[in-house]
């Protein structure tokens, strides 16, 4: 009685084992996806990993011809846990390439094993300024920016509105800090303060906004990405400050975070260096395809990870699917190569885009739903100030 | 002197919002001798239903009401469904169980809300800042809720000293055996407690969020400040809930407000930036300290509640 269902079994399992030979030697090209995919910060990472879901489903699933294989691990927020994941995708998953992280600290800390494993990595939102200054890599590009570009654009625009004194507020960890240099880089007036929150756990600015009110500066510059953002812009419409002094924001108002302001991020400029609205046919294809197959609108961090979808995908051609070549990989994704969503760019020695920012501003549109639009130009090919400390020429 | 005003207010204010949550987990942890880390998900679960049922019928008045029965009716359901079993253990299993319930809250509000979070809008007329004294403006909701914890107080109050109930709470938290020898369904009465102390997350979490969040994991961090707060108050005393939630909101605040410009007449300014809010969030926790080694029992010890 048993012995046929121990062969049976044993059958069942050889087929199994065989059929997973058989794929294991066709040759697939193996991504580990690092972001965020628990707790708030979830909506982040799921914008990206849908934007490189739907990058993958351009390209009929294939990168530079070959099947692909996509792994995706959640950071937690957590530099430790960014590190661990980032090591278990070298070592134990033998991938040929890295996507992702959204914080500067998890990719600081997670940049070691990367570099020192020679992995192919595409970082498609972190913008830690050691990432382009001494700690840039020949194997690590990014899809987005250096953290102090889009607040200087921001410090750009702040002159040209004539403010002469600002109060500078964000999170405490690697890239506030890098923003709120930003700003000052590029802002020619008086600094009357500047607050450093704790990270990611504040979620009650009070007494910051009053310290603000306090000093009664031309302007208030903020930095809140993710969550933090609808509480601070939420708390500074409640606190009364609104009509009385301008808040100015760079990675505040996004696409994910304006559903949950609505009308209260009305009004509010920021910069970015790609906005929805760009005119050209990768980002309407993109932005609509996104909306037909989400329901819902891309952000900047799914438009960057888009981006690296079609990067890597060039890398691979290039190489006609030798993943061992890294060098020649290398070379080609130095040309950026590809059509982006933000309409073409160029990569400095470091591996940071070269590239335009644009004033964005948050309207209602004719059917009473929110978006963001562009504005205007504020800078363009704007490269960042760490490159001349990158080895790399 | 002004803006110090203006910031003993915001320190108040932190204080009234851990007071509420504090309030329910000191009446049960004293009284039913539960350790209940699912007391974070309770207010998370208070915030998701206002932003909800404000959403479905137009009104914040309405919408608060509604997830104030809803926590209520929660509470009372977790405690017949999940609680029960663990009284009467010893406190890591109730540390355990009730952290699998925060688990599973946490993935149960990522199917039903997702995981974006919500909003909670506020009416219009809150959006502003009212002016309190000469040249002192105060955001209006920020004093709504000051005003509303304070109600909830006094109410608290009232029932746990001077009615019947509260008598019977109280007599079960100092001999439960002899309580139900009596002939008082104390099965009952604990249920009551935690549907009681649920709603008072509940209402915790509702009030806030129009200010603070409505996203999943919203009650863990607050969480550990209203241990705090009970640890230094005294364990089942709602009194020294109190005093301990306001000193605690003051000095997280004040430390916020007033630490960096010290340090920085000390330190380079990128240094007293970097340090000022890693010590500010230090300072409760030394206060904590100097609370266990000093006055173990806390402000307010529970024999003189």
């Amino acid at each position: 009685m048993i012995r046929p269902l121990i062969a049976g079994t044993a059958a069942l399992a050889l087929l199994a084992a065989s059929g997973m030979a058989a794929s294991a030697q066709q040759k697939t090209v193996k991504i580990g996806f690092i972001s965020t995919f628990s707790g708030p910060a979830a909506a982040i990472g799921n914008d990206m990993r849908n934007s490189f879901e739907l990058g993958l489903d351009h390209l009929n699933r294939k990168i530079g011809g070959l099947p692909v294989e996509v792994i995706y691990e959640d950071d937690e927020i957590k530099p430790e846990v960014g590190v661990q994941k980032t090591q278990k995708l070298i070592e134990s998953d033998h991938v040929d390439f890295i996507v992702g992280y959204i914080w500067s600290n998890v990719i600081l800390a997670a940049l070691k094993p990367l570099t020192d494993s020679k992995t192919m990595t595409v970082v498609t939102n972190a913008g830690a300024s050691q990432l382009a200054g001494e700690l840039c890599s020949p194997y690590v590009f990014s899809t987005s920016w250096q953290n102090d570009q889009t607040p200087a654009a921001v410090g750009r625009y702040m002159n040209d509105k004539g403010v002469k004194t600002a109060f500078l507020i964000g999170p405490n960890y690697a890239a506030g800090k890098d923003m709120l240099a930003g700003v000052q880089t590029t802002f020619k007036g008086r600094i009357v303060g500047q607050e450093l929150t704790r990270w990611p756990d504040q979620l009650d600015f009070s007494a910051e906004l009053s310290k603000a009110r306090s000093l009664n500066p031309d302007a208030i510059f903020a930095f809140y990405p993710g969550g933090a953002g609808v509480q601070f812009v939420t708390q500074y419409a409640q606190s009364g400050l609104k009509g009385q002094i301008p808040l100015y924001t760079a990675f505040t108002i996004d696409e994910l975070s304006l559903p949950r302001l609505k009308d209260l991020a009305i009004g509010i400029p920021g910069a970015q260096e790609w906005v929805n609205d760009l005119p050209n046919d990768t980002n309407k294809k993109f932005v609509a395809d996104y909306k037909a197959k989400y329901k819902t609108s891309p952000s900047f961090y799914g438009a960057q990870t888009y981006d690296a979808v079609n990067l890597i995908d060039s890398a691979v051609k290039a190489v006609n699917g030798d993943l061992a070549n890294k060098d020649g990989m290398r070379k080609e994704m130095e040309k950026a190569d590809f059509k982006s969503v933000r309409g073409g760019f160029r990569f400095g020695n470091n591996h940071i885009p070269i590239q335009n920012f644009y004033l964005q501003d948050a309207v209602k549109t004719a059917d009473g739903n929110y978006a963001l639009k562009t504005v205007s130009l504020i800078v363009k090919d704007d490269q960042d100030r760490f490159h001349d400390k990158c080895p790399m020429k | 002197m002004l803006y110090f005003i203006e910031q003993f207010l915001n320190g108040v204010q932190l204080g009234m919002l851990l007071f509420l949550l504090a309030a329910g987990l000191t009446l049960i942890f004293g009284i039913m001798d539960l350790v209940n880390l699912a007391h974070g998900s309770l207010y998370m679960l208070g915030a998701y239903f206002a932003a909800t049922f404000a959403a479905f019928t137009g009104s914040f008045v309405l919408g608060a009401a509604l997830a104030l029965a809803a926590t209520f009716v929660c509470g009372v359901a977790l405690e017949i469904i999940a609680i029960r079993p663990l009284y009467g253990r010893n406190h890591l299993d109730h540390v355990l169980g009730t952290f699998g319930l925060l688990l599973f809250f946490n993935e149960l509000v990522r199917l039903i809300w997702g995981p974006a979070g919500m909003t909670l809008s506020l009416p219009g007329e809150m959006l502003t800042a009212v002016q309190i004294l000469p040249h002192v403006y105060y955001p209006a909701y920020r004093l709504v809720i000051i005003a509303a914890t304070l109600v909830v107080a006094a109410l608290l109050y009232i029932v746990v000293m001077r009615t019947r109930l509260g008598m019977l709470i109280r007599a079960g938290a100092s001999n439960r055996e002899m309580v139900g020898a009596l002939g008082v369904n104390i099965k009952l009465l604990y249920t009551l407690v935690f549907g009681l102390g649920a709603a008072l997350a509940g209402f915790a979490g509702l009030m806030q969020a129009p200010i603070l969040t409505v996203q999943i994991g919203m009650g863990e961090n607050i969480l550990i400040l209203a241990f705090v707060v009970i640890i230094i108050g005294g364990i089942g005393s709602i009194r020294g809930a109190f005093v301990a939630a306001i000193i605690v909101g003051l000095i997280d605040t004040v430390g916020r407000a007033f630490l960096p410009d010290l340090l920085r007449a000390a330190l380079s300014t990128n240094a007293a930036l970097t340090l000022a809010p890693a010590l500010s969030s230090m300072l409760i926790y030394m206060l904590m300290a100097g609370i266990l080694v000093f006055r173990p029992e806390g402000l307010f010890p529970a024999a003189s509640r």
